[in-house]
């Protein structure tokens, strides 16, 4: 694993070195993925950060999240904290959204029972 | 700054830590001005959400021997990288 080569070198930062062979299999996306890229969209035609922000944080969330995350995993993190920067939510706000969307259930399954 | 094509310029070779976008191998390398592609604000200010200044983005054109120490393929092989203007250093021809 390559690891961070210092401020001067920062780990994304990969022209030149050796990377390996391509996987050119193509993939389809699930709902969700194709949800935060649409996010994406709506909050940079709103001017709510740019995707230069995105990458920003894609770059300080660090190599190990390169490592163990997926790509739109990666991608809802920096939105995420590209939106709390920018106000649209409090932090608060975000934790109550979520215990709410938790309470529906664990599957998008579960989530559509009637629960009354 | 307005860089002419053509002209012999050098990539700054600074690290200043945060959102930048001249990658590492070009830092301090020599190439030519190929053309200017545009006026574009400045994504490393758009990055943290700032009012970001407006400039030129040039595609600088670049031998891989200067690039790579360990190059042996072509000797004539270029790259071209495109570089925001406050990354460049014009170098002035001795008169």
């Amino acid at each position: 694993m390559r690891k961070d080569r210092g401020p001067e070198h920062r780990w994304h930062d990969m022209g030149g070195l050796e990377a390996g062979s391509i996987n050119n299999d193509s993939h389809d996306f699930a709902i969700w993925e194709k949800r935060v890229d649409a996010l994406l969209t709506l909050s940079t035609k709103k001017g709510l950060f740019t995707v230069d922000g995105l990458r920003r944080v894609l770059e300080d969330m660090g190599e190990e999240a390169f490592e163990t995350m997926s790509y739109y995993e990666r991608w809802v993190s920096s939105i995420n904290q590209n939106l709390i920067e920018a106000g649209i939510y409090s932090l608060d706000e975000l934790g109550e959204k979520m215990a709410e969307v938790k309470a529906r259930g664990e599957t998008y399954g579960e989530a559509q029972e009637d629960k009354t | 700054m307005i860089l002419d094509n053509g002209s012999r310029v050098k990539i700054k070779d600074k690290s200043p830590p945060g959102h930048i976008r001249t990658p590492k191998y070009i830092r301090g390398k020599v190439g030519i001005i190929e053309r200017c592609v545009g006026i574009f604000k400045n994504p490393e200010q758009l990055a943290y959400s700032l009012n970001a200044n407006e400039y030129g983005l040039y595609r600088v054109r670049f031998k891989m021997t200067e690039l790579w120490d360990d190059y042996t393929e072509g000797q004539n092989d270029t790259l071209d990288a495109e570089v925001f203007a406050h990354w460049i250093e014009e170098i002035k021809n001795a008169a």
